[in-house]
């Protein structure tokens, strides 16, 4: 780096990219401050909600009036439970589409990429009714089915990135010293791929926490997740500001955290590998 | 290298995520597709009738066809320019060095993981509100009235919420294709006389031109789908100010319940996202060559 900035540049630099940066993480940060306050001084002005008392209470008052915790384990089983499948149905087929090419894989990953372009709204009604006769409205099992399948070319996508990045004479070395194909996959492959796989399940369950098409359209309350039940404040709890700060700080704690560790991953995987 | 047994072990392993993806994408786009050509109320079952074109007819001379069509690519529009200025701004400035260079990156990054419903509320109450939102607030503080966004603006305040939401990822995608960029060939047109502008111009922006249009492109099919965030604020309102396709769809099909309509406009949905995909795939394709 050998950069050469003067000292007052660099003073300027820091300062507008500092507020910049503030400006836009401020509504997170506000709602956390809001959660931890009462009704009554979360609606006053700016000024007066700093000043006034802290308090847990809204936190418990969204877990006992409305289970906050069931609405929580439905996003963390139908994310988890989603990424997981997809990823038994695409390891497979990545590795096999990176490592043993054949004439028409290229054009096998542009159409799995293609189904990725069709809009939700265009099979809501055919899916909507198909749900409800297989009596899978509202039932988590029926949300997992659709996330796997809606996630699965970006996982396959990605997968096949990282998978392609993995140098072929690798494989032949270990041929050579007489591994079996077993082998070859638990002791040499593996290991080589896990990187990639770990961020692959990351991107993945971000984004199935925070879908929000298919989980407003089919579930109604028992499978409901997160982004469900934050709907469910869009009016009159929507002037709750407390309770909803706290429920709302509650829904996206767990992915803020996640999502800084995958900063990276999300380039790759949101661009299907075009930009890295 | 690969012999006739590994192909057929390859063939085995592809196929549960082809043949699942096949069906994910024929069956219902199918069903759909013949709901469009039938009479078919969730009120009236048993009553279906074969009525050709009709549904395409009535869904596109609706009155709310039109403004719905507009406001979705406005919607679009809207977003892209924020976004794709804002984001290149954004990058040029975080890609320079500063102290907390870290920590305000994972700032600007932050509302990308925020879900839809939770950003759209946050900002409808306790941003937007009129009466106890901030800007009312900060309005009062200076002795203007208060502004109702949701209700004088709607479609102009969604696309502020769906903007702050979409600014990270734009921003993230540009910073990473800017540090790729050849500092060498930079200082050697700094040293040659060029300006901070020509260097833009000349250096910068043709090194970013695939990123933008790979952000322009994958934001697109998003926002054709924009619908959670309409959902929890306006609810399409007031009138059909701030509908757009997906909401069309959604309402004709589940609110009042006409599936025939409902299937058309989602028809007309996937010939509009297609329009846009095989600008997308092509851009893929030419990357996945080299």
């Amino acid at each position: 780096m050998a950069r050469n900035t003067s000292p007052a540049r660099k003073w300027v630099v820091t300062v507008a990219a500092w507020t910049i940066g503030f400006l836009i993480f401020f509504p997170i940060l506000w709602i956390i401050i809001l959660s931890f306050k009462t009704e009554g001084d979360a609606i006053k002005s700016p000024l007066a909600v700093l000043s006034s008392g802290w308090t847990m209470e809204s936190y418990h008052v969204v877990q006992e009036r409305s289970n906050y915790f069931l609405h929580f384990m439905n996003s963390v089983i139908i994310s988890l439970g989603s990424t997981v499948l997809a990823l038994v149905i695409a390891i497979p087929a990545a590795w096999s589409m990176a490592f043993v090419p054949g004439k028409r894989t290229k054009d096998l990953l542009m159409w799995m990429l293609s189904t990725k372009m069709m809009p939700a709204v265009g099979v809501l009604v055919p899916l909507y009714l198909l749900f409800r006769d297989f009596g899978l409205l509202d039932s988590r099992i029926g949300l997992v089915g659709v996330l796997t399948l809606i996630n699965l070319p970006i996982v396959v996508w990605m997968l096949y990135t990282y998978f392609k990045e993995i140098p072929g004479e690798i494989l032949e070395a270990a041929r050579m010293d007489g591994a079996s194909l077993r082998n070859e996959i638990l002791y040499v492959l593996t290991p080589m791929a896990v990187p990639g796989i770990a961020s692959t399940m990351l991107l993945n369950i971000i984004l199935a926490w925070n879908e929000a098409f298919w989980t407003l359209q089919l579930t109604t309350k028992n499978a409901a997740p997160l982004t469900q039940f934050i709907a469910s404040y869009s009016s009159p709890e929507g002037l709750f500001y407390a309770k909803l700060s706290a429920a709302s700080t509650m829904a996206i704690a767990p992915i803020l955290i996640l999502g800084w560790f995958s900063q990276k991953q999300l380039v790759r995987g949101l661009t299907f590998g075009a930009v890295k | 290298m690969a012999t006739e047994q590994s192909r057929t072990a390859a063939r085995l392993m592809v196929s549960p995520a082809v043949i699942l993806l096949f069906l994910w994408m024929i069956v219902p786009l199918g069903m759909t597709l013949y709901f469009s050509f039938l009479r078919y109320n969730l009120l009236m079952p048993g009553m279906e009738t074969w009525t050709g074109f009709d549904n395409y007819y009535y869904f596109i001379t609706q009155p709310a066809f039109w403004p719905a069509l507009i406001n979705t690519l406005l919607l679009v529009l809207g977003v892209l320019a924020i976004t794709v200025i804002g984001g290149i701004a954004l990058a040029l400035l975080l890609d320079q060095p500063f102290r907390g260079q870290g920590i305000v990156r994972v700032m600007v990054i932050a509302p990308f993981f925020v879900m839809p419903t939770v950003a759209a509320l946050v900002w409808k109450n306790m941003f937007m509100n009129p009466v106890n939102g901030m800007f009312a607030h900060m309005f009062k503080a200076v002795g203007l009235q208060p502004f109702d966004f949701l209700s004088q603006a709607p479609l102009a305040s969604i696309i502020l919420i769906v903007a702050w939401s979409w600014l990270p990822f734009a921003t993230l995608i540009l910073l990473t294709a800017l540090q790729s960029l050849d500092r060498e060939q930079m200082e050697a047109a700094e040293m040659d006389g060029a300006g901070w502008g020509s260097r833009f111009w000349h250096l910068t922006l043709p090194h970013l031109t695939r990123s933008i249009t790979v952000v322009i492109l994958i934001q697109t099919i998003f926002l054709l789908s924009v619908f959670a965030e309409i959902l929890v604020t306006t609810n399409g309102g007031p009138g059909t100010a701030s509908t757009n396709l997906p909401f069309l769809v959604y309402s004709q099909s589940l609110l009042s319940f006409d599936v025939g309509g409902g299937a058309a406009g989602g028809i007309i949905a996937v010939i509009l996202a297609n329009i846009v995909a095989i600008f997308l795939m092509r851009m893929i394709g030419k990357n996945l060559e080299t």
